[in-house]
């Protein structure tokens, strides 16, 4: 006879309970940040060579992390313009970090995945929400699962509750605090470290609800991020102070280092500063002096010894040969016609939206309009006004 | 008829008033409003309060001399058993029913066959029937290969005993078999970690889950031979056959959850970023388990990766050390030795090393050929892929035995074990996905809903219940089957790129927007309605006062 069993799950989506899960640090110090890889997006929204710094910035947080072992295809850089091919560049393909030229960031491996003009709000919200186009490729993608801690480092000119974008628009700290709340939906991150190095920067992480996430800023509301030291030679302020004090403190950081948050927390007090770096760890669930740096700024793998191996005992399979007849048919691979000139030449006008008269026109309209009534209609217009 | 200057005034402010109001207001709405297509909004709320009924069969088959016949006579056609269980305290609640059913050898899909054996069973070995010698004492349970598992029932059911308390004997135990074979509480818990994050008893179920990918609907997998002193060694390995042999059988047994691509490559020059350090006592080389932790990240990033999609990559190097470094052994963390010489990280791969010392021969001639004795290093990889693909199931109950996994590599038990995990996985997975999706759209009413969305979204939202229907019949291959199209039309619909226009449209900008467009126009309007109004009411007090 035959015996069945049933299970039954109740579901519910308005559950969220998130037990953190205490282990001691001694037998359980393998699985206690419960991240297995590490993500990084360092983002650079300025361009313009008197904002050298900014991409110099980037550029020495992409350098530390990638010392610290997250590989380029972990990493999503985003510089908004080009500072080592720049006309102004005394010194070609360099960005340098320190005066005098001490510290090339640039180097001979970096890899950028969005540059200039591709910078734009619409892309780093599509990065981090992931709702990127199918054909994006694979080193433009931010490929996080839920066991990924990421860093994200935002630099540029900012205000009270927004960053600006190359020039021309701004990013607002509920779209921020919004994709965020999209990625956690998704379970798209294990825990978050974000760093913002610009003017008012607290306010970017006022608006932060999601779990797990820390936040850094280099000054707070009412004040101004400032720059470190401009170079003579180059012409132009070098690196801005608070992620010069933080590169300073990276660089005492090595893949095995047991420095943990709070150490961070106390980089560039306001002496060196002038500005009050602040920072936000009520929505982090781990205490900040167990998280350890290389937590977020390194990839510490895990790793396990592989106990078992399967005994396999069949001897390997001939491979058939093709047959060198010559009447297998072949499969003729061509590269994608990258620019189809007959397809644009003979395309018809893409169908567009309507949308209603722009403000313009109807002012144009109503000026018509009055000078109308003013030549012919006075009258009329008495009773209106 | 000719009305007085005034009177037509009054007119035209009137009709220009009326045309604004009634053909001008809703004109701008309809041509101003996103587009948002139907969503099935309760559909999708009835989903999230989700009753899943995961149903395996089992058919339960007594041997001689285990029951007496009048037992058998009398065990009943159903029977069943309830059990509550709450994760996590609150919302979820496990339900266990046990059904006998007395029928005939259906041919439906039985989840595990139970074969009950008399208690002094001393099987002999038979090849066709996967049947071992059950000669140790402290083994009551022995789980084969394909779905059968042989208890040997206890000394307490002896004859003479009554129904109820055979079933008593028998529902724990066969529960406990299936809890093995099938799903148990934990496996289902782990499933669902998407949406609660459990504190479960031991770190090995953490582990577990930390281990293996997440359900996916491909992965590549990478094999790539690291040869860092190309002047010493030659190395051939044979890995076309190795992985059509040993590699490809397992795939192909697990086309069913997942589709697979495979690609090797040889590294040449590749240095492991440690230093070993030399072990006199053992005259070798030696890496400790704490420094294997650094040895993956300088190579990783010289592991191409030519996936143009964006599955998740399974990499599986195997490392030749150089001549000056052999032979090269990889120490436990309590300095014990590895048979294997291979780790693995969790959800990234595995590292074999491969001593090629032994066979250099009296006099070698550098470079020495060596030929690398495939079917030993796809035996490590196959156990790491196990590993980390989540077949590999926490350690069995005491008194279990398991057979061995056969020639490719898994148990049919234990591709239904995964098979149930990733069914209630991807159902988890799409609901919140839907869910959240339904929320997002409904919070903020400037999305505009395209019709592409709006049909991936239903047709999640189908093949979800359908997926739930089949789970509850047993159908497992048709569950899983249900499950992936779900996930895969929640996945399209969530992040499809149209999703991410108007996103945050502040009130106060849509109000510098307007007023410069539609003040200058409203106030003269306006103006002469209330010049209307106010002759109007002068005119009536004029009539009151010639009245009075």
């Amino acid at each position: 006879f035959t015996l069945s069993i049933y299970l039954s799950i109740y579901l519910s989506i308005y559950l969220s309970i998130y037990l953190s899960v205490c282990l001691s640090d001694s037998a359980g110090q393998f699985f206690s940040s419960g991240h297995t890889n590490n993500w990084a997006v360092l983002v650079c929204t300025s361009r313009f060579w008197f904002n050298y710094r900014h991409v110099a910035n980037t550029l020495s947080v992409y350098r530390s992390v990638k010392r610290l072992g997250i590989p380029d295809s972990h990493i999503v850089l985003m510089l908004a313009d080009d500072m080592a091919c720049n006309h102004r560049n005394p010194k070609p393909a360099t960005v340098f970090s320190h005066k005098n030229m001490e510290l090339n960031v640039y180097g001979d491996d970096v890899e950028v995945d969005y540059r200039g003009y591709e910078v734009t709000v619409e892309n780093f919200l599509r990065v981090l929400t992931g709702r990127l186009p199918p054909s994006t490729p694979r080193s433009k993608r931010l490929l996080s699962d839920d066991r990924s801690n990421i860093l994200i480092y935002l630099t540029g000119h900012g205000g009270n509750g927004f960053l600006k974008f190359q020039d021309s628009e701004e990013i607002s700290n509920v779209e921020l605090a919004d994709a965020f709340e999209q990625m956690w939906q998704k379970r798209r991150y294990n825990e978050l470290l974000f760093i913002i190095d610009t003017c008012q920067g607290a306010s970017m992480y006022e608006r932060f609800y999601s779990p797990n996430l820390m936040a850094l800023a280099s000054s707070q509301v009412g004040e101004d991020s400032l720059s470190h030291q401009p170079d003579l030679a180059i012409g132009v302020h070098l690196m801005d102070r608070y992620t010069f004090y933080l590169l300073e403190f990276l660089e005492d950081i090595h893949p095995a280092s047991k420095a943990n948050m709070n150490d961070l927390f106390k980089v560039c007090p306001k002496s060196q500063c002038v500005s009050t770096p602040g920072h936000r760890t009520d929505l982090f669930l781990r205490d900040p002096g167990s998280v350890l740096i290389t937590d977020f700024f390194g990839s510490v793998r895990k790793v396990e010894i592989t106990t078992e191996a399967i005994d396999l005992t069949d001897p390997i399979k001939e491979v058939e040969e093709r047959p060198a007849n010559g009447d297998v048919h072949k499969e003729m691979h061509s590269y994608v016609d990258q620019l189809p000139v007959s397809e644009i030449i003979h395309q018809k006008p893409k169908q567009k939206d309507w949308h209603p008269p722009d403000g313009f026109i109807l002012g144009l309209w109503t000026l018509i309009l009055l000078v109308f009534f003013q030549t012919y209609g006075v009258k009329h217009l008495r009773h209106i006004f | 008829m000719f009305l007085s200057e005034r009177r037509r005034g009054q007119l035209a402010a009137l009709s220009i008033a009326a045309v604004v109001i009634i053909v001008g207001v809703p004109l701008w709405w309809r041509t101003t409003e996103t587009y948002r297509a139907w969503l099935p909004v309760s559909q999708i709320k009835e989903l999230a309060k989700l009753q899943l009924q995961l149903s395996a069969d089992v058919e339960v088959v007594f041997a001689r001399g285990t029951v007496t016949p009048e037992q058998q006579k009398k065990v009943p056609l159903t029977q069943t058993q309830e059990e509550e269980r709450a994760i996590d305290g609150d919302l979820i609640i496990l339900f266990l029913i046990l059904l006998i059913r007395n029928t005939k050898l259906e041919s439906k899909f039985f989840s595990c066959h139970v074969l009950f054996l008399p208690e002094d069973t001393a099987l002999r070995y038979s090849t066709q029937a996967d049947l071992y010698l059950l000669a140790f004492q402290d083994v009551n349970v022995y789980i084969g290969q394909r779905r059968t598992a042989l208890l040997r029932i206890g000394p307490q059911m002896r004859v003479g005993k009554t129904l109820e308390q055979l079933l008593a004997h028998l529902e724990p135990r066969i529960k406990q078999v299936l809890q093995v074979m099938s799903f148990s509480h934990n496996d289902i818990t782990a499933a669902l970690s998407d949406r609660v994050r459990f504190s479960p008893d031991n770190k090995e179920s953490i582990a577990d889950s930390m281990r293996a990918f997440k359900s996916s609907p491909g992965y590549e997998i990478t094999f790539s031979l690291l040869n860092p002193d190309p002047k010493s060694h030659r190395l051939h390995w044979d890995i076309e056959g190795a992985v059509q042999t040993y590699i490809q059988p397992l795939l192909t047994k697990l086309s069913p959850v997942a589709n697979f691509s495979i690609d090797s490559q040889t590294l040449y020059y590749t240095m492991l970023g440690v230093n070993p350090r030399f072990d006199t006592s053992r005259s070798a080389y030696t890496l400790n388990a704490d420094s294997l932790a650094h040895v993956i990240n300088p190579v990783e990033a010289r592991l191409g990766s030519n996936a143009a999609s964006s599955n998740p990559v399974l990499n599986f190097l195997l490392y030749v050390p150089d001549a000056q470094h052999s032979p090269l052994y990889i120490q436990g963390r309590k300095k014990q030795e590895v048979p294997s010489n291979a780790f693995h990280s969790p959800r990234w791969g595995g590292i074999m090393v491969y001593n090629v010392n032994g066979f250099y021969g009296s006099e070698p001639e550098f470079p020495v050929d060596i030929n690398i004795d495939m079917a030993k290093v796809m035996g490590v990889f196959l156990a790491q892929l196990r590993l980390l693909l989540g077949v590999q199931s926490s350690t069995p109950p005491p008194g279990f035995l398991v057979a061995r996994c056969g020639s490719t590599g898994l148990a049919d038990w234990e591709l239904d074990r995964l098979m149930w995990s990733r069914s209630v996985e991807n159902v988890a997975t799409a609901t919140t996905t839907i869910t959240s999706l339904a929320q997002l759209l409904d919070q903020i009413g400037n999305i505009v809903i395209n019709d592409n969305i709006a049909q991936q979204v239903s047709s999640a939202v189908t093949s979800l219940q359908l997926a739930v229907a089949e789970l509850e019949a047993g159908n497992l291959g048709f569950a899983l089957q249900y499950s992936k199209e779900a996930i895969l039309a929640s996945e399209k619909a969530f992040f499809d790129p149209s999703l991410l226009h108007l996103l945050y449209f502040p009130d106060d900008q849509k109000f510098a927007i307007y007023i410069p467009l539609f003040l200058p126009m409203c106030v003269p309007i306006l103006l002469s309605l209330l010049k209307i109004v106010s002759e109007a009411r002068q005119r009536r007090r004029e009539k009151q006062a010639k009245k009075d």
